[in-house]
């Protein structure tokens, strides 16, 4: 047993170097040098401002805005630091609600945003989910267009234009194989800003 | 379903088999000593090493000696990794000031990355250090898959050679796995992560003013670098609490595609390498065509339960399958892709949150545990525990004719079956066991955050999970208590160590034999009998042993949904 020691050891220590030092170092400099902003975040800066990142959902109230889906984030309640509270898109914090399909909190949850849409037809799944991440930055293209009247009605647009800028920020799948067709919400909404400000 | 979704399926499985061969060809060069063009690099460092450890490269070891040195190495590793936790709030490279890890929690994660599980009791980025996260986590990705690539090559010579005494020398296996294998395509895969959006940086977290006027504190950190080796060393531990469903951690459909191929990449390689060993390839795609059946098996049914999604939801009028804990940029087919691949090695990373899936979804899952993780499996650990199978196989076919079995022209005697019962058995007895005891007490109920039978598979997952060193979770569960911290360290002890010792002494015991020629009452093992053979009994070594379990847990809430029942 102890002829193993001196080996275990060492080894440990120098494949220690090698695998949780210079690799890890190594690998964040040659992405700083080929690829800055992904290494930094894919932040999204807007007149010197970081208002977020390309990856990372936010959380939309305003009706003039595309709404996100719903998210299960928490964070320390600021009051009592042994309970959390629900902040929707915490990005310190990722995770999703965890119920189960017979979950009463689940059903009770989903059925309270289905009756606040209102009758529009068969709801696209992911438009009252949440995501695994919380941080979802995406909805389907079915999701989002559920949301045109109220987005044209809030902003003074026609539904007609409206539908013409999801269109083109609309990312199929890649190389029409992998993944499904999805828009960006924050994108949208960063778009939607520039083309038709709101009056504030 | 749809025929998009087949068709991705069927495109990730193709590049799997195209990748296996290439892989094991090159495995077998480096494990030879061959010449390869990364030796040119690595050599003198390969050298360096061992003249520091005072290892002589070409003295080899018994199998106790192997096992002994194996069991040193993952006991400094885990007394290291406790210590770089508990010390982590005086140590540099803390931007976001994280504090030390409860002595509990850190004693759980230890074992659960030294183990290989990385079963996560803490969220990565409320928890840990960038210095934790590197020099603590990230290593033990690599040198406890490396230990699983250097257990099943132990296993393999004691196929391969005849009247050896000896089956290696670990420290060799152990430190080429790293330097030759993990380490280049670790490079390569994290640069490509990064392309695809994943952050690699040392900066602290990044506040942001969103559109709506409200601050986003976003965590950062150097992913990119842990997720390349969470993957292709089947660890699974995320650097984020939501795993590889985080954007960050899984930025697109293609960084998704290649985090799963990344994932059985090494088991697909194994089996080829097990091949060329034993110097028949057919040998190798025997064990493979078995795996490969489990796995679209698994993966058909996980995809059609999610795709007929929750009915309780459909009747509030939503469609589409089962989004609940998914992500729109994987969709339905590639959740259930991944939730299949992860579970069938001892990965553990995730995508989709497993708490959420549809009961039938959850049961594949955890079949796929239960089964020993051999479909495709860890690295390495996959490898050998598929041969312990192949084992009980070949011993009940010679049951059934009265002869004594052979494989690989070996003869399987009362001392092997023996052994390797005991290793397959330290798999229910911890699974079960535990999930009793859990059940019936005050702290194991109290972890549980469904309620009615989800809740029993919430306790049922856990041990499951870190018994057969996968890590994935039913995430609800609230583990961070000492109760769970514990058990399900121990279950993960078990579940590792329980199972290889044993297995290297019949590594050890097969290594000493001769060959016996193949005479026509040779039962061959590279054909479709066999691998038929080889799948029942893996099927019914777990499915029986684990269906009471099941009924109680996923079987009982799928006819509670469709009946339209909530708890």
């Amino acid at each position: 047993m102890f002829a193993h020691f001196r080996p275990a050891i060492v080894l440990l220590m120098t494949l220690t170097i090698i695998t949780g030092g210079l690799y890890p170092l190594g690998v964040t400099i040659l992405a700083r040098m080929a690829a800055p902003n992904n290494a930094e975040g894919s932040l999204l800066i807007v007149d010197g401002h970081i208002i977020g990142s390309h990856l990372i959902g936010q959380n939309f109230t305003d009706p003039g805005y595309f709404h996100g889906r719903p998210s299960a984030t928490t964070d320390v309640d600021p009051d009592d630091a042994t309970k959390t509270i629900a902040v929707p898109y915490n990005a310190s914090n990722s995770g999703g609600s965890n119920l189960g399909p017979t979950s009463k909190a689940l059903l009770d949850r989903v059925k309270e945003d289905a009756d606040k849409l209102g009758n529009i037809g068969l709801i696209p799944a992911d438009l009252l989910t949440t995501s695994a991440s919380g941080l979802d930055p995406h909805l389907s293209p079915a999701a989002i267009l559920t949301q045109v009247s109220r987005v044209a009605q809030a902003r003074g647009m026609t539904e007609q234009d409206l539908r013409l800028l999801i269109e083109r920020h609309i990312i199929p799948r890649w190389l029409g194989l992998l993944g499904e067709p999805i828009v960006n919400v924050l994108e949208l909404n960063v778009a939607l800003d520039e083309i038709a400000p709101k009056s504030r | 379903m749809t025929f998009q979704g087949w068709i991705q399926i069927i495109l990730f499985f193709v590049t799997v088999i195209a990748i296996a061969a290439p892989l094991g060809a090159y495995m077998e060069r480096v494990f030879d000593g061959k010449n390869t063009w990364l030796r040119r690099i690595f050599a003198p460092i390969e050298h360096g090493l061992y003249k520091l450890a005072g290892v002589s490269p070409e003295v080899e070891q018994d199998w106790v000696g192997y096992g002994l040195a194996m069991l040193m190495f993952s006991l400094a590793g885990f007394v290291s990794l406790y210590g770089l936790q508990r010390l982590q709030d005086l140590l540099p490279l803390n931007p976001q000031a994280m504090s030390a890890v409860p002595t509990d929690l850190a004693f759980n994660t230890s074992i659960s990355f030294v183990t290989n599980t990385n079963w996560q009791a803490y969220g990565g980025e409320t928890t840990m250090s960038y210095l934790t996260q590197m020099l603590g986590l990230t290593v033990h990705n690599f040198l406890s898959a490396a230990t699983g690539i250097a257990l099943a090559l132990a296993l393999i010579r004691g196929f391969s050679r005849q009247g050896s005494a000896t089956i290696g020398n670990f420290w060799v296996d152990m430190t080429r796995a790293t330097l030759y294998v993990l380490l280049p395509i670790s490079i390569v895969a994290a640069l490509f992560f990064v392309f695809q959006g994943v952050p690699q940086t040392l900066l602290p977290s990044v506040e942001a003013t969103t559109l709506e006027g409200s601050k986003q504190l976003i965590a950062v950190g150097p992913v990119a670098s842990q997720l390349a080796i969470k993957l292709f060393g089947t660890n699974g531990g995320g650097f984020f609490n939501a795993n590889s469903a985080h954007p960050f951690e899984n930025p697109t459909a293609l960084s998704n595609f290649v985090e799963m191929v990344l994932i059985f990449a090494l088991g697909a390689g194994m089996t080829q390498l097990f091949g060329r060993m034993v110097g028949s390839a057919r040998q190798g795609w025997a064990l493979f065509g078995a795996m490969a059946i489990l796995f679209l098996v698994g993966a058909g049914t996980l995809y059609w339960a999610e795709a007929a999604g929750n009915p309780e939801l459909a009747a509030l009028g939503l469609s589409g399958g089962n989004m609940e804990g998914k992500e729109v940029r994987f969709g339905i087919v590639n959740s259930a892709l991944f939730a299949t691949i992860t579970t069938d090695t001892s990965c553990g990373a995730v995508n989709t949150m497993h708490d959420s899936l549809t009961p039938i979804g959850g049961l594949v899952t955890l079949v796929n545990m239960m089964l020993g993780e051999v479909i495709f499996g860890g690295v390495g650990s996959g490898l050998y525990g598929m041969l312990l199978f192949a084992i009980i196989a070949v011993f009940i076919a010679g049951l059934m004719v009265g002869r004594t079995p052979e494989y690989l022209g070996k003869k399987i005697e009362a001392r092997e079956v023996k052994l390797t019962m005991i290793a397959i058995l330290c798999l229910p007895l911890s699974i079960l066991g535990f999930s009793a005891i859990a059940t019936v007490s005050a702290p194991g109920l109290s972890g549980i955050s469904n309620a009615g039978p989800h809740g029993f598979d919430q306790i049922l997952y856990a041990y499951t999970s870190a018994t057969a060193n996968n890590g994935s979770a039913f995430a609800g569960l609230s583990a961070n208590t000492f109760f769970y911290n514990l058990t399900i360290g121990i279950a993960m002890i078990i579940g590792r160590f329980a199972f290889i010792v044993p297995m290297l002494a019949v590594a050890g015991a097969l290594a000493n034999k001769g060959l016996v020629p193949p005479s026509l009452g040779t039962f061959p093992t590279d054909g479709g009998l066999f691998v038929g053979l080889l799948i029942g009994v893996i099927v019914i070594v777990g499915g029986l042993t684990f269906f009471p379990a099941l009924a109680l847990g996923p079987i009982a809430e799928h006819l509670a949904m469709i009946a339209g029942t909530s708890y």
